[in-house]
């Protein structure tokens, strides 16, 4: 990185550190927070809505989309995570690479040959020839699904609960007023839900951030892998050789949890009352008085 | 006529060279000197200089993927990357999954290290790295095996007694020895693989005969054996 840190082992004290923490495998750690933050800027939407349309499906009248919506919830739900983190990208990435050597390949070779799993190069995804990069955002993107379904059947779940606790009057209302169903769903009963479902959405926040170091499973370089990489010992095959200070890098992302965990939850806070404002709840109620 | 066969066939190689093909080759990316992540974050180690000479040699065009050593065979036959170059054992156990070429490393000992002289390698708790052919050993004798991911986690069960002792590959766990101040070689060696070799699919019979060729060339030439001896130290084991 820098021109005096061209020969580690001459150097001691404050300046070893210092050219060790900007050492290019620290800057790929540095990065790595990146990733983190990326992987919740996406997963959040994205599982949101899933969450909604599973909501909405499991409200539906036509019975096939709410039976969709109630399987989707209810089995997403009823298996650990951890199986559905190794499943999905697994089933997902095979699942796309057998369609592609249908579409793409001409041999009618089979795809599977003993314990291989075999498509012909054309069918790879991403291919071969492909970039690192794109290796990486491809397994990214998988793990972005992995995380999408499984928290937007959460989510689904809390959708529906809130959706579920609008006051019927309010509905009713509207529905006094001469709009149809549709217009109720999308004037009343969505803008009216949120403060309903914002403690449980906020709760699947937490849950989604804590959740982040599973990355590390599905065999994305997160904080958690190269905090691992980088704190083991260090013989004199390396630059910077040093003991196990596995600690002090666990140290430093426990600190990055809970910063990103404090600072959420005083974002919540005032999302909540910012929800609340008007409402015929309790809060609603407490914050007219306050006001008045 | 001779004049034109011969023309024939150096055409025909070198328009089989001309269609290089990218080769993905796995790696731990966590186990030095074989195979390690250097500062600058790119795979380094003896594999890495053996597997970009091999791809010079076969006129390939390689890649280096990193993958943990749990699922790095799993990863292989779903043909994530091509290739395994990681200080993998030639057994039997994994020949029933995955081929492999000639082995580049002649059969090299694994050693237990302590703490302590009088540790009790024979009923104490045992620490080993998970899927090697350590493990298997440790499993095998009487002593109480406890497995870890990775060979850096092996050795730390070992300084903070967790383990009385730990297995693995002699030279993986001789820097820690000879660096560190705690660790010492304790008991005899084992001799457990019949060396480590390039692990590919079954069902990849040309890549591994491409491999398998420039590992023979290298070996032939001498050049292999140096590329060892500067890894590994001229004490290491070389091929005959």
């Amino acid at each position: 990185m820098f021109a005096q840190c061209a020969d580690p082992a001459s150097l001691e004290g404050f300046a070893w550190l210092m050219c060790y923490l900007t050492s290019g495998k620290h800057m790929l750690f540095y990065a790595s927070f990146g990733t983190v933050l990326l992987l919740l800027a996406v997963t959040a939407p994205v599982a949101l809505l899933f969450g909604f349309w599973g909501a909405m499906a499991s409200r539906s009248r036509l019975l096939p989309l709410r039976l969709f919506g109630t399987v989707y919830t209810s089995m997403v739900r009823g298996i650990p995570d951890i199986i559905f983190f190794l499943f999905v990208p697994i089933a997902l990435d095979q699942g796309l690479e057998w369609l592609r050597h249908k579409a793409l390949c001409d041999s009618d070779a089979p795809v599977r040959q003993g314990s291989d799993f075999v498509v012909c190069a054309a069918a790879k995804l991403p291919l071969s020839t492909s970039p690192q990069w794109v290796h990486e955002a491809y397994g990214f993107a998988l793990a972005v699904v992995a995380f999408a379904i499984v928290f937007g059947a959460f989510a689904a779940n809390v959708l529906y609960g809130a959706m579920q606790a609008v006051p019927r009057a309010q509905l009713e209302t509207a529905e006094a007023y001469g709009m149809n169903r549709r217009q109720v769903t999308r004037r009343v009963l969505i803008p009216q839900m949120w403060t309903y479902a914002i403690p449980g959405l906020s709760n699947l926040w937490m849950i989604l951030i804590k959740a982040t170091p599973l990355l590390f499973l599905l065999g994305v370089e997160d904080i958690v892998y190269w905090a691992r990489e980088l704190g083991g010992a260090k013989s004199s095959a390396f630059s910077y050789p040093h003991p196990d200070w596995r600690l002090y890098y666990f140290l430093a992302i426990l600190a990055f949890y809970l910063l990103m965990t404090w600072g959420s939850e005083r974002v919540i806070a005032r999302l909540t009352r910012r929800l609340s404002a008007g409402q015929a709840t309790m809060a609603g109620e407490a914050l007219r008085k306050g006001a008045a | 006529m001779k004049k034109l066969i011969v023309a024939a066939a150096a055409l025909a190689l070198t328009a089989g060279m001309g269609l290089a093909q990218t080769v993905r080759m796995g790696t731990e990316g966590a186990y030095p000197p074989y195979n390690f992540v250097n500062d600058s974050g790119e795979i380094d180690g003896f594999e890495r200089e053996l597997g970009d000479e091999l791809c010079k040699r076969a006129g390939l065009d390689c890649t280096w993927v990193k993958n943990d050593w749990d699922s790095i065979i799993p990863n292989l036959v779903s043909s994530n990357y091509d290739t395994i170059l990681a200080a993998m054992s030639i057994n039997d156990e994994r020949k029933a999954v995955i081929a492999f070429t000639q082995n580049y490393l002649p059969p090299a000992p694994s050693s237990y290290v302590a703490l302590s002289e009088d540790a009790d390698l024979e009923g104490g708790v045992i620490a080993a790295q998970t899927a090697t052919v350590q493990s298997a050993y440790i499993a095998e004798t009487g002593a109480a095996l406890i497995e870890f991911a990775n060979i850096d986690e092996v050795l730390a069960a070992v300084r903070n007694g967790e383990a009385d002792a730990a297995f693995g590959d002699k030279e993986v766990v001789r820097p820690y020895v000879d660096e560190g101040e705690d660790l010492i070689f304790v008991g005899e060696d084992v001799g457990l693989d019949e060396g480590i070799g390039i692990g590919v699919r079954q069902s990849d019979t040309e890549l591994r005969e491409t491999l398998d060729a420039a590992i023979g060339e290298m070996k032939a030439d001498g050049s292999l054996n140096e590329m060892i001896k500067k890894w590994f130290g001229e004490d290491a084991q070389i091929h005959e």
